[in-house]
């Protein structure tokens, strides 16, 4: 199945994207779909912050599974305000 | 009423929005661009959102608000976009009958957006700009 993925604020930087199309694996979960991800873009490895992440635009857990899921966001710690 | 735009907050509406007969006060917090931070001269900030997902938090930090203090309404307008120094990028307005609540609320709603929103700043400074993430400012 298809997920999209959206990148924000620097992690749009790291992967020269903001949203992309990824084919992912039934029983995949978030943590296994990062680990991908970041085979993708090099530049996602070393970053200076634990990213949170959204599944259908509400916080998830790495090891929620992404079955059913339409879009993934992984987002810096906010700043806001 | 709450609102992410990338229009100037009209704060004298956000009042007029909140305001009913039965309050006796309104607290208003307005969150401006300052011209420093870090010890750095600041130019401007670049407000980003994820936009569908940042409404829905709004709407629910509000929601929670309104559950947990006695309050009657409570607006909250975010910016996006470029905004100069003295700029206001959040106003909170919260109308009730008693101060104590007004205060409360408004406070629980700043602090928990400024955790739980998906809003980021970019920071333009002398010489260069910088993603801010997390609280570093």
């Amino acid at each position: 199945m298809q997920v999209r993925v959206r990148y924000f604020a620097s992690l749009v930087d790291r992967t020269g994207c903001s949203a992309e199309s990824v084919e992912v694996q039934s029983g995949l979960d978030v943590a296994g779909l990062w680990e991908s991800l970041c085979g993708r873009h090099a530049a996602l490895r070393d970053l200076p912050f634990r990213p949170l992440v959204a599944c259908d635009m509400r916080y998830s857990d790495w090891d929620d599974k992404l079955d059913g899921v339409e879009e993934v966001a992984f987002l810096p710690p906010v700043s806001g305000g | 009423m709450i609102s992410l735009q990338d229009e100037p907050i009209r704060v004298d509406e956000l009042i007029e929005k909140v305001q009913g007969d039965g309050d006796g006060a309104v607290a208003l917090f307005l969150g401006t661009v300052r011209d420093n931070n870090m010890d750095r001269r600041v130019l401007g900030l670049e407000y980003h959102a994820y936009p569908e997902m940042a409404r829905s938090e709004m709407i629910r930090l509000v929601n929670d608000a309104r559950e947990r203090f006695e309050v009657s309404r409570i607006g909250l307008v975010h910016r996006t976009g470029r905004l100069e120094i003295g700029e206001v990028s959040v106003a909170i307005a919260v109308a009730a009958p008693h101060r104590d609540a007004a205060f409360q609320a408004c406070r629980h709603v700043i602090d928990t957006l400024k955790e739980t929103v998906p809003i980021w700043k970019k920071e333009f400074f002398e010489g260069g700009e910088v993603w801010v993430e997390g609280r570093k400012s």
